[in-house]
């Protein structure tokens, strides 16, 4: 019995606490890509930068709020931040619309050219990232490091494994969970969602009934960038903030939307979850768990992993394959691409 | 004069015209129905009247006033409303969010004129919370001119409102339809169904290769034996 406890004890530290968090942050990230692809009808590859430029604004303003000698107590002063950074990447997706996609939507261009174009902003926001803050790691978590500490678990419970819950996966679920709430409520229960929810499911019918493509769109981009801010700030504080690696979660950020069902965002909490689980599972060396439950002498040599965790971005491409073969439009059945 | 009349308008889609200067007009109460074989520019007609193309000539005028350069949207703000022939609902909405949507425009309650829409089609309010993707071709269509209604429109232009339901709903939709000129409101629409929807106009518009052949009340045109002939199978 202590055995089976031990090792689910194992797997609650390394999978499904990250999962979760991890999980979130995709979510978020998801959100905002199934938001755009909604209402303007293109896949944002600049979605990670613009991740990475929120939550490069939000690092510069926790610097100096900490310069300051201010402090949010045992969460991370980050979240203070967020705000600002978060208006600021409003900004730049406003601008951003204004002098370039603007110009395609008048010209009716159809979603390839889109896509091409915010691969062009991407490098665009690539070059001004690095411009300000560099290519560099930076760390910006501050406050209590743990809620539960492995060892004081181990204590508590008088068992082998500890179970270690970080303060940034807290703080990642709880948010998390409150903006996909405000989110949801935006999109259910008031006008102006419900408009924005009219606009992405037929567009001709929208504006016969009157609805202002401009505010749509205006009030699309706020969102996103809201959303890629608090995604990519979590991210950052519960792993760090590099440039480059924001780029690279793009892959997992489109195939949970994507398995998902595009352009709906109850699928796009549901594919960051399924994401996040896969890679763990995938990728997580079941060495110790498997010793724990099986007798002594079968306890395995190897690491009983599936993947090593360097191929953790085969999984997201695996899933997203499979799920385009067998149901392009995803779990929720959103638009197919 | 009509309330609302579209002049000569000559218009298409990129290169030739579909429209040869042809006139269609409706006034309030009343049913104007334009029939006509396929690819005489019924629906073309709806189009550039509901300012969805852009007429070459012609002009279009409602209550004298010409709105030829006016955008969809302002139109519906001017009391038009237009029930599209396909995609005339959000599918991922509820029924009552589809009503809501209708009546975007309006800044005051709303909740009358819904309960109006539900008092013509009761079947809408036993079906409100249900997202109108999984009704059936009849609801649906009730669904589009519940939609169209919210704005509480002085004039409603259908297009194939009957296209793909059953026989018996096409009666009841027709008998909704009625009910809604009977109230003072202008309705102009397209039908493929040309002896059903004669049958229930006032006025009729045969038009053939985007001109007018025929134009007279709907009875009169049932009676002519050259329409009957021609359009409306002996």
């Amino acid at each position: 019995m202590t055995d089976f406890l031990n090792a689910l004890v194992i797997l609650a530290n390394f999978i499904l606490v990250p999962g979760l968090a991890y999980g979130s942050q995709l979510a978020l990230g998801a959100l905002g890509v199934t938001l755009v692809y909604g209402v303007l009808r293109f896949s944002n590859f600049a979605h990670g930068e613009t991740m990475a430029f929120g939550t490069m604004l939000v690092i510069l303003v926790t610097w100096m709020l900490q310069g300051a000698g201010a402090s949010f107590g045992p969460l991370p002063t980050a979240l203070l931040a967020l705000p600002i950074g978060i208006a600021g990447a409003v900004v730049l997706c406003l601008v951003t619309d204004r002098l370039v996609y603007r110009y395609y939507r008048r010209q009716r261009a159809s979603s390839v050219i889109y896509l091409i174009v915010s691969v062009g902003v991407m490098f665009v926001y690539n070059g001004l990232i690095r411009f300000v803050i560099g290519p560099r790691d930076q760390n910006f978590t501050d406050g209590q490091r743990f809620i539960m500490k492995a060892r004081e678990f181990k204590n508590m419970t008088g068992l082998n494994e500890g179970l270690a819950i970080k303060t940034t996966q807290a703080v990642t679920l709880g948010t998390a969970v409150v903006t996909v709430g405000i989110v949801f409520w935006f999109l259910n229960k008031t006008r102006t969602g419900k408009s924005m929810r009219a606009f992405s499911d037929n567009e001709d019918l929208a504006l016969l009934s009157g609805i202002n493509p401009d505010r749509v769109v205006m009030i699309a981009w706020i969102m996103t960038a809201a959303l890629a801010t608090i995604a990519g700030t979590l991210y950052g504080l519960d792993k760090s903030f590099k440039p480059f690696v924001y780029l690279q979660l793009l892959l997992p950020i489109f195939a949970a939307a994507i398995v998902g069902g595009v352009g709906n965002p109850l699928g796009a909490i549901a594919g960051g979850f399924v994401i996040a689980f896969s890679e763990l599972f995938v990728t997580f060396a079941y060495k110790r768990v498997v010793t724990y439950m099986v007798p002594e002498s079968m306890a395995p040599e190897g690491l009983v992993q599936i993947l090593s965790t360097d191929y953790k971005f085969a999984v997201s491409f695996m899933i997203l394959v499979i799920v385009l073969l067998v149901k392009p439009t995803g779990i929720f059945s959103g638009k197919s691409l | 004069m009509s309330f609302l009349v579209g002049e000569n308008m000559v218009c298409g889609y990129g290169g030739a015209d579909i429209l040869h200067g042809c006139t269609v007009g409706v006034d309030p109460g009343e049913i104007a129905v334009v029939v006509g074989p396929n690819g005489a520019g019924k629906s073309t007609a709806m189009k550039a009247m509901f300012g969805m193309l852009d007429l070459k000539e012609g002009q279009v005028l409602l209550e004298g006033e010409d709105i030829t350069g006016l955008k969809p949207q302002e139109r519906v703000l001017r009391g038009m409303g237009f029930v599209p022939q396909n995609h005339n609902v959000f599918t991922g909405m509820t029924v009552e969010e589809n009503l809501e949507m209708g009546a975007f425009i309006r800044r005051d309650d709303i909740a009358m004129t819904m309960e109006q829409v539900f008092g013509l089609f009761p079947i809408l309010k036993e079906k409100r919370k249900q997202p109108a993707g999984e009704l059936s071709g009849g609801q649906r269509q009730q669904v589009a001119v519940g939609r169209a209604l919210m704005t509480q429109p002085k004039i409603l232009m259908l297009d194939e409102p009957t296209a793909g339901v059953s026989p018996i709903v096409m009666d009841e939709l027709f008998d909704r339809i009625i009910e809604v000129a009977q109230t003072g409101i202008a309705i102009l629409m397209v039908e493929q169904n040309a002896k059903q929807a004669l049958n229930i106009a006032d006025r009729g518009f045969v038009l053939v290769q985007g001109r007018n052949a025929y134009t007279d009340t709907g009875a009169a045109l049932m009676a002519d034996p050259e329409v009957r002939r021609a359009f409306l199978g002996g």
